[in-house]
């Protein structure tokens, strides 16, 4: 289990980083955290010709709070941006979240930004960047483009990236005052991909529900919002009976059997998990 | 005084080294040697036509690259059957490298030697094979349906077939008044040590010899196998197990391919040459266990006494049958646990199918007999209505029955014949420690709770430490030093302090001066190896019985010096002193000094050993006749048949309402291994044991697809458990003497592993109301059978 | 066509290593084999069982999902770091012999590292939360349990005498 000979590339910036990737087309990859790429690439399963090292890129490392969104930049790990007391203030789905991911070795190297742009349906920070709406900055050959996440995502493992683009950061949006947040995934082994995860978010205003939304976690093709608020409004967040969304979160989803879990059960799951959160974000 | 060792908590010897980055691992040596890729066939069942490594040579850094026909003389013929049964009807056994058809995903096609790892791997995937692919026969329906065959010459997919009765089987079920039958599987696991295998050898063109590393769990059957292979005398061949990262049984296998292929390519190439087993490779290409399904039918009188037993099982033995039938010939047998029934017949099928090969993993066949065994009991306890522990209770042979002849052949090939245990005793501890009277208040009050809880209990007995032998040699150094060494090969089980307190105690000498070597063919050269429970039982036998050579000629040097009689000499602290007048002494060093006559002096303490040193009787030889020199010993224990150890397990099981999550609440251990050499040694391997099961009863699966193919040959899907999903055990002993070898100790390795998977299943049918008779079991099954069952059981009541 | 290498300089427990690498050399092989630092162990290259975790700058990271040309920059500690010797051990491995939070010893320097920068952070944790910080190694010999006793006692010997705590487990974070 080695990986197969690549090309080593290590820019100093972003504009090295892009040209690199100009010039060698399709044949390279981004490294980052390499967390989901390096057990790839000693696996034989992607053995690209050159590896763009964006380790040594300065100021990409920085987690930015602003009033409307947390910036991650893309060289944040995922254990830098959990322990940000700031991003937890701003918005702590993010911990909440991040708590999930793998385990803390992993999660010391392993990368935000970088597990959105690998793009796995059963990974848990592209779930919390649609539940968000977060926002992608993209920097390519000719400047930045932002995409909103709903558009990011293109099928399993496929995002809107062009090869010679790098996603430079993600700002994960703010909810609005009075919003409670939860994340929850029932995986075979802590630190597994989950069999079903699900981020809810509730708003509530003068004791009743105005907004209650979730995305999930290995039960949707691509990361996708679901606005429940319909059936929840002007509910008191106590007294609500969560068995109303039953119908919607399984509309929604449309999980696959594999070797851990079938179809059925992973239905049934999410709608329990769906359920447990919101009734746990309303607590919050 | 000295304290006693045996029996006492020692720390390990071996931990300074190991937890300070100084143990010396396989593939911690030979950083020089040349590295070995292998390809291994992407299919399961498949004609190989034509093999091109054109491109693959021109890959820099590769060194050679080698096919069957490359293989000469032994080398290429089939690896050996290493044990013949008559019932083994049809035994195949495969190539170091296949030769034109392969059986399994992942057998060894063609071998790479290259500059390292990483070379040897991108010359594999230049290689080219044209293959004509065969139906694979995956899982034992297919085996059984056989309209596909395996190897052509086993008819039906069968390997093997073997029937054992006692008593009329079916008379007794003719006329018992309740019957039942139970259809159960039980799915395949593995070993999975930490550390894969892996293989050095050095081949010194000088001395024409041969020298081995493996990961093994046998240096000395490796030698024998290398040597036979590649026509070496055994005198020019060494095999040395250094530290190994786990074996579990996988590593007791051999020869496996590499360990001949290597050692071959070494002395052809004249050069180091290493292959450390990757991980995928390790699932694909080492051994798996456990898959059987399994038919009961027994008959049982008002009581729940057992009249007939009549159990019928299939074994997937996986593509090749190199280490015969010893897995279900336990299972066969340790199926009976503690219970007399009054008849007893069973027979089983080994059954081919074009997967990984099986051979032991811990526990050996008796979790799944166990499996058998206590689902038949808890069966009879809800037919009949009386509780579980009672039932068990009533069909336990007692400690006045003992010794106990089940009138059956064991794996040994000598009769099932337990030796010593007190099962009524452990089953009172077992109660008295998970609570079992409790319980059902327990249970209201969680249910009060809307928290659904199971309590699951199993019993086993494990036929430990047999043989036919193992070796222990002592010698004493003239600075005092003990070296002693066994053949046996360790994986962390902690011979080397529980070897060092039996000799310490013996010998009379302190434990820091003891030094323990095993095995290294370089030191004891006769040995079996370490499966079975065996390690304590046999080498801690036979070093007890080497030292107490040494002792016995020790006191006789001592007597002559010191001019008293042997009788009146005793060994404390490493000094032989006369019994009741301690200052008549000379030390165990110097006794070590006197052993051995000298000429030369090579030191200050050698100068008492030599011929101008003091007074000697002219008429007798510097050497007694029937001496020799040196203060050293040799003693091998063999013992006419397996000790019998014994244990008791429950849970308490809490499963979700909705998601159907397990959850182990509690899990307690009553465990009866004979007298304990180190308590603390013996708890871990309990601990670890429960561990392993806990993962082959509720997270580890080796999933097949129908073609054959290895679902989840990573780390990432075949889920061995975190500290996360093992939950805390809670021991009590009892310490049932053997009868049978004279430190009156049994085995404890495999013990936690052996009734797990039937506790749990047991827990969980508590908990849920209906029967659990294949395991292991996932959230996503078990919700699967709730759905059945609750439709089940809304069509009864809707039926008028 | 030969390899093309790059030349790197590494610190490892304290010494800069100089040495020429292809791109693909796994941090892993390179402390292993190049350095012949192995007492960092490989149990699965796919980061799960995390038998080769390091300290890379005082945090725990799996050596196997890292390159060696990463590394430059980084301060590395491996188990050999945290006490080569029986006399200089750190009071994680210290515990370890006195819980018997070992047997084969294979995956162990990968807790000792990880339960190291573990207690830097938590110098005090219940046995819950001690459990939940090994849950990203994988053993199969001992069932945890006492690894979980060896991560208590650790903290009480470090308790005991900080001095000695303090020497051990690379740079702080």
């Amino acid at each position: 289990m080695k990986p197969g000979p690549f090309v080593y590339h290590r820019p100093l910036s972003v504009q090295e980083a892009l040209s690199v990737l100009t010039d060698v087309g399709h044949e390279g990859k981004i490294l980052a955290g390499g967390q989901s790429l390096i057990p790839i690439l000693n696996m034989r399963l992607a053995s690209p010709s050159h590896l763009v090292d964006i380790n040594r890129v300065p100021g990409l490392d920085e987690v930015t709070v602003s009033s409307e969104a947390v910036r991650v930049g893309a060289l944040v790990r995922h254990r830098q941006l959990e322990r940000d007391t700031g991003a937890y203030a701003a918005n702590p789905l993010l911990r909440q979240a991040l708590h999930c991911v793998a385990h803390p070795a992993i999660r010391n190297r392993g990368t935000t930004v970088g597990s959105i742009a690998h793009a796995d349906a059963a990974g848990e920070m592209p779930s919390v960047a649609v539940l968000t709406e977060a926002v992608m900055e993209i920097r390519g050959p000719s400047g930045v483009r932002e995409v909103a996440a709903d558009d990011f995502f293109e099928g399993a493992l496929e995002t809107c990236l062009d090869h010679d683009e790098i996603l430079e950061a993600v700002r994960f949006g703010r909810f609005p005052e009075g919003t409670g947040t939860a994340f929850l995934e029932s995986a075979r082994r802590h630190g597994d991909y989950a069999l079903a995860g699900v981020a809810a978010a509730v708003t509530v205003t003068d004791g009743t529900i105005v907004s209650a939304r979730a995305s999930f976690v290995s039960v949707t093709e691509v990361p996708t919002r679901l606005d429940l608020t319909e059936a929840v409004a002007g509910q008191e967040p106590g007294a609500v009976d969560w068995s109303v969304i039953d119908d919607l979160v399984q509309e929604h989803i449309s999980p696959e059997a594999d070797i851990h879990a079938t179809a059925d059960y992973r239905r049934v799951l999410a709608g329990e998990l769906t359920r447990r959160a919101l009734a746990q974000a309303v607590t919050r | 005084m000295s304290t006693r060792q045996f029996g006492a908590p020692v720390q390990r010897r071996e931990d300074p080294r190991l937890v300070t980055g100084n143990g010396r691992y396989l593939d911690d040596l030979g950083h020089t040697a040349y590295e070995c890729a292998f390809l291994r066939s992407p299919h399961a069942h498949a004609r190989i036509v034509d093999i091109d490594i054109a491109d693959a040579f021109e890959v820099d850094g590769v060194v050679a690259i080698y096919l069957h026909e490359d293989l000469p003389g032994a080398v290429g013929e089939p690896l050996p059957l290493l044990i013949p049964h008559p019932a083994l009807i049809a035994p195949r056994t495969g190539y170091c490298l296949a030769k034109d058809e392969v059986n399994h995903v992942g057998e060894a096609v063609v071998m790479v030697v290259a500059r390292d790892r990483y070379v040897a791997e991108d010359a594999v995937a230049r290689i080219q094979v044209e293959w004509s692919p065969l139906p694979a026969v995956v899982g034992l329906e297919r085996a059984r349906e056989a309209a596909h065959l395996v190897h052509e010459e086993a008819a039906g997919n069968i390997s093997a077939h073997l029937l054992q009765s006692v008593g009329d089987v079916d008379a007794a079920l003719a006329s018992a008044p309740h019957r039942l039958t139970l259809d159960l599987s039980i799915e395949r696991s593995a070993c999975m040590p930490m550390e894969g295998k892996g293989v050095y050898a050095r081949w010194d063109a000088q001395d024409e010899k041969l020298r081995i590393y493996s990961s093994t769990q046998t240096s000395t059957g490796v030698r024998a196998a290398v040597a036979a292979k590649l026509g070496l005398p055994l005198a020019k061949v060494e095999c040395i197990a250094p530290d190994i990262g786990g074996g579990f049984g996988a590593k007791i296998m051999h020869p496996w391919p590499e360990e001949v292929l290597i050692p071959w390519a070494a002395r052809l190439l004249g050069h180091d040459v290493k292959w450390t087993e990757d991980r995928r490779e390790h699932f694909i290409s080492s051994s798996h266990e456990r898959g059987q399904l399994q038919q009961v039918e027994v008959g049982f009188d008002d009581e729940g006494r057992i009249l007939a037993l009549d159990v019928k099982f299939w074994h997937d033995n996986g593509s090749y049958t190199p280490y015969g039938i010893i897995v279900p010939i336990i299972t066969s047998t340790q199926l009976l646990g503690p219970y007399k029934p009054r008849s007893y017949r069973v027979e089983f099928w080994s059954m081919y199918t074009n997967t990984v090969l099986v051979t032991p993993y811990r526990g050996a066949g008796r979790p799944q007999g166990c499996f058998a065994m206590e689902r038949t009991m808890d069966a009879i306890a809800a037919q009949l209505g009386i509780d579980r522990a009672e039932v068990r209770s009533r069909n336990f042979i007692l400690p006045q029955e003992m010794p106990y002849d089940h009138g059956l052949m064991f794996q040994d090939g000598r009769p099932l014949k337990y030796d010593s245990g007190d099962f009524p005793a452990s089953l009172a501890k077992l109660k008295a420690l998970v609570g079992w009277d409790d319980f059902a208040a327990y249970r209201e009050q969680a249910a009060a709770e809307g928290r659904r809880v199971g309590l699951g209990i199993g019993c086993y007995v494990e036929g430990t430490g047999v043989g036919p032998y193992e070796g222990g040699h002592i010698q004493v150094e003239t600075n005092g030093r003990v070296n002693v060494a066994t053949g046996l090969t360790t994986q962390g089980q902690g011979h080397q302090t529980i070897l060092a307190q039996i000799v310490a105690d013996e010998l009379g000498v302190p434990l820091d001066d003891v030094h323990v070597t095993t095995g290294d063919t370089r030191r004891m050269a006769y040995a079996v190896g370490t499966f079975a429970s065996r390690g304590a039982v046999m080498s801690g036998n036979a070093v007890a019985l080497a030292a107490r050579v040494v002792r016995a000629k020790a006191l006789r040097i001592a007597a002559e010096a010191l001019e008293v009689s042997a009788d009146d000499l005793d060994i404390a602290d490493g000094i032989i002193s006369v019994k009741g007048a301690p200052d008549t002494r000379i030390a165990l060093s110097t006794v070590a000094v006197l052993s051995n006559p000298l000429r030369y002096a090579f030191d200050e303490s050698a100068k008492a050993a030599t011929q101008f040193a003091g007074t000697f009787d002219p008429d007798k030889p510097p050497i007694a006749d029937d001496e020799e020199p040196g203060l050293e010993g040799q003693d091998f224990y063999s013992p006419t048949q397996a000790t019998f150890a014994n244990g008791m397990h429950a849970a308490i099981v809490e499963t979700d309402p909705v998601t159907a999550e397990i959850t182990i609440l509690r899990y307690c251990v009553i465990h009866d291994c004979g007298m304990m050499v180190n308590p603390m040694i013996v708890e871990g391997q309990v601990h670890g044991g429960v561990a392993q099961g806990v993962g082959g009863a509720l997270y580890e699966r080796m999933f097949y697809d129908e073609s054959g193919q290895l679902m989840n040959a990573s780390f990432m899907d075949f889920l061995i458990p975190y500290a996360s999903e093992v939950p805390h055990v809670e021991t009590d002993h009892l310490e049932t003497p053997s009868p049978l070898n004279p430190l009156g100790i049994k085995g404890a390795g495999e013990a936690g592993t052996i009734p797990v998977t039937a506790v749990i299943a047991s827990a969980i049918e508590d908990a849920e109301g209906f029967p659990i008779r294949s395991m292991p079991i996932n959230p996503s099954e078990l919700w699967a059978l709730r759905r059945e069952h609750s439709q089940a059981s809304a069509t009864k009541e809707s039926a008028p | 066509m030969t390899e093309e290498t790059y030349a790197i300089a590494v610190t490892v427990n304290g010494v800069v290593y100089h040495r020429s690498v292809p791109g693909r050399r796994l941090l892993s092989d390179f402390l292993r084999h190049d350095l012949e630092l192995t007492g960092t162990h490989v149990g699965c290259e796919h980061g799960v069982c995390g038998a080769c975790t390091v300290l890379v700058d005082g945090e725990p990271m799996r050596s196997c999902l890292m390159f060696a040309v990463s590394a430059p920059g980084h301060e590395i500690t491996t188990v050999e770091g945290l006490g080569n010797t029986p006399e200089a051990m750190n009071p994680v491995q210290q515990a370890f012999i006195e819980c018997h939070g070992l047997q084969c010893g294979f995956c162990t320097p990968g807790f000792l590292t990880t339960i190291t920068a573990y207690l830097r952070d938590h110098p005090d944790p219940t046995s819950a939360e001690a459990r939940e910080a090994i849950s990203g190694n994988l053993c199969r010999c001992t069932g945890y349990q006492n690894i979980v006793k060896a991560v208590l006692r650790a903290a009480e010997i470090a308790r005991e005498a900080p001095a000695a705590a303090s020497t051990s487990g690379g740079a702080s974070a």
